[in-house]
């Protein structure tokens, strides 16, 4: 079982969080067209190697952050905010 | 074959029998006889002291085995412990310490270990070859004869059904530490002993009930030796777990462990503990294990693994034959051969495949005959026990006989890689040695001793030492891999020598690479012929490597015999992945006590007292144990209770304990802004004191939750949940609000628990408040439908607590209480929602006013008839996981909203503007009598058919006297008025399709206006 760092708790065991797919996506406006639509529901790239994605410490103090894990590894290179871009290292 | 228990040797205090006390006896029964043993024996060391020889039969021919190794590896010693509901399938008898009283039979002999009919399917072996069952079971189908297959095949038999559950405990804990240490061997106790000393906390695992591995069959100095290290590491600080072994290594360095805590005697404490270890750095140091000599009849009871052969002398005191044969391919096979001759056990002959080497001459003790460049050919035996064998040169030559009644197999080593592999960690084969070994450390892993493939005693120690010296999170050196000399990867017979044993008229037996599954030399030979080369389908269309022992003697045997076949390297080849567990484990350890009501806790109400005194039946709804109803004496069905008190509703007013009631708080300047986003009605417009109906979606646009929605101030609001929904509700509200809508000011905070909600319902619901002290500003002529207030508690009600001391939420005079009005029912309903350690006395004080009108407690089956009978939408029940709101009529006022609320726009997607989508639709059975199942599907002719809909809610109304039902159905709300067939189980229903609410459609009472 991986080992987490949330920024506010610190290191827990993954079974206390709840992984919430992966982060950083733009929700498109009312007004995009369907094939738009979809994608934003539906596609996600599932790359082998890094990934970011967010999470949420549920079993601790609830809150979201952003984790920038490399999907082969289960290396965590990175914890960073929720509004905060992805580190340097992780940019696709 | 003939063990016994060896004489200690003078002069060197309890050696050899360095375990076990021998100035004392216990007893234990195997297979209905009773042998004595002495306390710290296995059971293996007890039958062999015992002279037994034979204790199990194989897997597929039911051939006779005996104990073959000393350890966790065993793949033929396996028995079923203990009785009842205590026992425990396919225990390692190398395994199992003994006790008093200890019980075990073999698992899988019929009907008796000595006259066992399955070895009748030894007979037809030549018939059964791998894959057998796949070519020959295809016609008609492969489940007519599985299940008489899986009753001749097999191994133990668990519990019986009717045995009951085990009555003994099993307890998790969960740790941090610095330094894992897994195996308290040498090089483990060294490594541990190191990290100590550099001031690191560090755990120590070891699988036996004692530390010192290896070493410590290694006569009296290697006992002493062993004992010393352990005293050092101790002294160091280092803490050791005895007989607990590693399961598994996982993601960041957690290490899962199961301790035999109380093996016999589980009444004073747990009887396995499991552990979960997360540690910054781990040392592996699992040592290896020995693999067996290829030869005929290499599976006979008196086979056993060279060191296991030394170990037992060693340790339990006991020889495992009284000629021993030590068959060899590399160079521990001397080593053995002369410490058990230390021990007084007589060794025939040292038999090494190897050539002999130039200018090289074995030590050997007198007596012991030494052939070099020689192989077994054949095994003669004596009632299936071992009796002599014939060796001969690998060259080709004479075959030659020797008489013996036990074989140590000394084929070389298979370092334990399997928790660095599955860490993650890479294996790399090292030819000279024939073994994988860890391709290098692993981040804050790292292997040492013979689990990294060093051999040679005195390097290993050195680098284990390093090793646990070295400041965590710097880069580990590479193990002196080595150290026991050229070991030919193919210990087999060569076919000259086995020409020797044939010139003599002599038939060769099977040769068994995987003993714990039959799977011989020529299966494998036959895979690859069949062209299953890679490992996996190797391992599956053979079942080598299966089952309790996971080929810890076989694998690497396999592989390469298996690229000898197919011309390639064993590194080629590859291992199979290599998987937790890496011993069995019980089911009981990994539970751990996480079952029955303790796997999922029920949430339990305030009142449960008060409503069991008023004669409920309790059932579980959505994790709520929670009153169903509350039958009368006498027998009354629950059917029956509930549609008395849905009738008594609707005839005058009834009591419901609503407190699972999801409840959630959210507070601040942009709480309107943030409710107009998450549900599809606008909540903004909402004025102080009134209340609103919403459904809320998920980004798909598909129905999740519903409820009321209170504004209680400008910037407050009460959200209500579904009772099943409140915490999923919760968490959607944090996501988008941590996630999506950052800028939003406002606090979301789930209050489900804190809040008890005490529901009066019926024409009669005001008259009742008004009688129980409630204010004149709570009648329906003040205080309409859909609104909300925060009124005090009435006077009576502090006063009907039954325990003065109950703590109450706020002062006396000041407790408020939440009066919303609105109704799940269809009748005047107020849902009181009080503190929730007030629920009781709300509820008492309620009782008590009621009684001169009748009032009935009503629980949820009679809730969900009145509320069917006003097609009321119950999410998840007539919902599903593609329920949009069109779908259930809710979907007036979307087009006018301002806010993109979650999931809207989904419902813009053709799929969501189909006109053929189902609806929920009202149905009553043509008949006016039965009752429609709920599930019943309708389709268009006898099904199979495609599925016009489904029946998702169903009752008989006691207020219509007719059965009601709710359903989805294709273009449901254009087909009002025809009549449709519903299967259930083959039978059809005729329903007619019709307008809901079933009552009340003008909402007359609804308002109070009907008393």
């Amino acid at each position: 079982m991986m080992q987490l760092r949330c920024p506010w708790c610190g290191e827990r065991a993954a079974s206390e969080f709840h992984c919430g797919g992966t982060t950083g996506i733009t929700r498109p406006p009312l007004a995009c067209d369907d094939s738009t639509w979809s994608r934003y529901l539906f596609f996600r790239t599932n790359p082998k190697g890094g990934h970011g994605e967010r999470w949420r410490h549920t079993f601790g103090c609830g809150m979201w952050f952003n984790v920038w894990r490399d999907t082969v590894t289960h290396e965590v290179k990175a914890v960073y905010g929720i509004t905060e871009p992805p580190p340097p290292q992780g940019a696709p | 074959m003939s063990g016994y228990r060896l004489p200690l040797q003078p002069g060197q205090g309890a050696w050899p029998g360095a375990w076990i006390d021998r100035s004392r006896t216990l007893s234990l029964r195997f297979n209905c006889r009773t042998l004595t043993a002495h306390p710290g024996d296995t059971l293996a060391s007890a039958l062999l002291a015992n002279g037994i020889g034979a204790v199990a039969r194989s897997f597929k021919w039911h051939r006779p085995r005996g104990i073959f190794s000393a350890g966790l590896e065993e793949p033929t010693g396996l028995v079923d412990v203990g009785n009842g509901a205590r026992r425990t399938p396919n225990t390692r008898a190398t395994d199992i310490e003994v006790f008093e009283g200890l019980e075990a039979v073999t698992g899988n002999a019929w009907p008796s270990l000595g006259f066992d009919l399955g070895a009748l399917a030894a007979r037809f072996a030549s018939l059964m070859p791998a894959g057998f069952y796949y070519k020959t079971f295809m016609w008609p189908h492969w489940h007519r004869f599985e299940p008489a297959i899986r009753r001749a095949a097999g191994l133990g038999h668990a519990a019986a059904a009717d045995a009951g559950a085990d009555p003994d405990h099993y307890e998790e804990v969960s740790r941090q530490v610095e330094t894992l240490v897994i195996g308290g061997g040498a090089a483990g106790l060294v490594a541990a002993a190191a990290a100590a000393r550099g001031a690191q906390e560090v755990l120590l695992l070891e699988a036996a009930p004692r530390c010192g591995g290896w070493l410590a069959s290694q006569g009296p100095e290697g006992i002493e030796r062993a004992t010393a290290l352990e005293r050092e590491a101790r002294a160091a600080g280092v803490k050791v777990i005895v007989r607990c072994t590693a399961l598994g290594l996982y993601d960041h360095r957690l290490a899962v462990a199961v301790e035999e805590v109380n093996d016999g005697d589980a009444s004073n404490g747990p009887r396995e503990r499991l552990w979960k270890l997360r540690a910054k750095r781990i040392v592996l140091a699992l040592g290896a294990f020995e693999r067996p000599m290829l030869f005929p009849d290499n599976d006979r009871p008196g086979v056993m693994l060279a060191a296991a052969v030394q170990r037992h002398a060693a340790l339990f005191g006991v020889a495992a034959g009284r000629r021993v044969v030590v068959a060899a391919a590399c160079d521990s096979g001397y080593v053995v051969a002369r410490g058990l001759a230390a021990m007084g056990v007589q060794v025939a002959a040292v038999v090494d495949v190897r050539p002999g080497r130039q200018g090289f001459t074995p030590e050997l003790p007198a007596g012991v005959a030494w052939h070099a460049g020689c192989t077994m050919v054949g095994v003669d035996h004596r009632r299936g026990a071992v009796g002599g064998v014939h060796i001969a040169p690998q060259a080709g030559g004479h075959a030659l006989f020797i008489e013996a009644d036990g074989i140590a197999s000394a084929g070389g080593w298979s370092p334990a890689v399997h928790l660095h592999s599955m860490a993650g960690g890479g294996l790399r084969w090292e030819e000279r040695a024939s073994m994988f070994v860890p391709a290098g450390p692993l981040p804050g892993i790292t292997s040492v001793g013979a689990a990294a493939g060093a051999f040679e005693f005195d390097a290993a120690l050195a680098h284990a030492q390093a090793e646990g010296a070295r400041a965590p999170g710097t880069p580990g050196t590479a193990a002196p891999v080595g150290g026991l000399g050229d070991v030919p990867a193919h210990a087999g017979p060569s076919g000259e020598a086995l020409a020797a044993l044939a010139a003599g008229g002599r038939r060769t037996g099977k040769v068994f690479v995987d003993l714990q599954n039959d799977v011989t030399t020529d299966d494998i030979a036959l895979a690859a012929r069949e062209n299953y080369r890679s490992v996996e389908h190797l391992k599956r269309y053979t079942t080598l490597g299966m089952a309790t022992d996971q080929g810890k003697t076989s694998n690497v045997l396999a592989l390469v015999l298996m690229g000898e076949h197919t011309q390639r390297a064993p590194a080629q080849v590859g291992t199979t992945k290599f998987r937790p567990p890496f011993r069995p484990v019980t089911l009981n350890a990994l539970a751990a006590g996480r079952h029955g009501a303790r796997m999922k806790p029920l949430k339990r109400l305030p009142a449960e007292r008060w409503h069991q005194e008023r004669g409920a039946l309790f059932e579980e709804f959505g994790g709520w144990w929670r009153p169903a109803a509350y039958p009368r004496g006498g027998g009354e069905s629950l059917t029956a209770a509930a549609e008395r008190e849905a009738l008594a509703v609707r005839r005058g007013v009834g009591l419901f304990d609503g407190s699972p009631l999801g409840k959630i708080e959210v507070y601040g300047p942009d709480a309107a802004a943030f409710l107009d986003l998450m549900y599809v009605g606008t909540m903004s417009t909402l004025p102080v004191g009134g209340t609103r109906y919403g459904l809320l979606l998920n980004e798909n646009g598909v129905i999740f939750d519903d409820g009321i929605v209170a504004r209680l101030g400008p910037d407050h609001f009460w959200v209500n949940t579904t009772s099943g929904g409140a915490e999923r509700v919760a968490l959607a509200f944090e996501e988008w609000l941590q996630c999506e809508y950052v800028n939003l000011r406002l606090l979301v905070t789930p209050v489900t628990s804190a809040w008890g909600n005490v529901t009066v319902s019926g024409p009669r619901a005001w008259e009742l408040l008004r009688g129980a002290g409630f204010d004149a500003a709570l009648a329906p002529t003040a205080m309409k439908h859909m609104t909300v207030g925060e009124w005090p508690a009435p006077r009576r009600l502090l006063d009907a607590r039954r325990d003065p001391d109950e703590p109450l939420a706020h002062e006396a005079d000041g407790v408020a209480l939440r009066v919303l009005r609105a109704s799940y029912t269809g009748e005047l309903s107020y849902e009181i929602n009080v503190p929730a350690t007030l629920t009781p006395a709300l509820l008492e004080h309620l009782w008590r006013a009621g009684q001169p009108l009748g009032m009935v407690p009503f629980g949820v089956e009679a809730l969900m008839i009145l509320r069917t009978e006003k097609g009321y939408l119950h999410v998840g029940g007539d919902t599903d996981g593609t329920t949009l709101p069109g779908d259930v009529g809710m979907d007036r006022g979307i087009a006018k909203k301002a806010a993109n609320f979650a999931g809207r726009r989904s419902l813009l997607r053709p799929a969501a503007t189909d006109a053929h989508r189902m609806q929920l639709v009202g149905l009553v059975p043509c008949d006016r009598r039965t009752v429609l199942p709920a599930g019943a599907h309708a389709t268009a002719q006898r099904p199979p058919a495609p599925i016009e809909g489904f029946v998702t809610s169903s009752h008989f109304s006691p207020n219509l006297n007719h059965p009601v039902a709710l359903a989805m159905l294709r273009r449901g709300a254009s087909r009002t008025g025809e009549r449709i067939t519903w299967w259930h189980m083959g039978t059809p229903v005729e329903a007619e399709v019709v307008k809901t609410p079933f009552i009340d459609p003008g909402g007359e009472r609804l308002h109070g206006h009907v008393r």
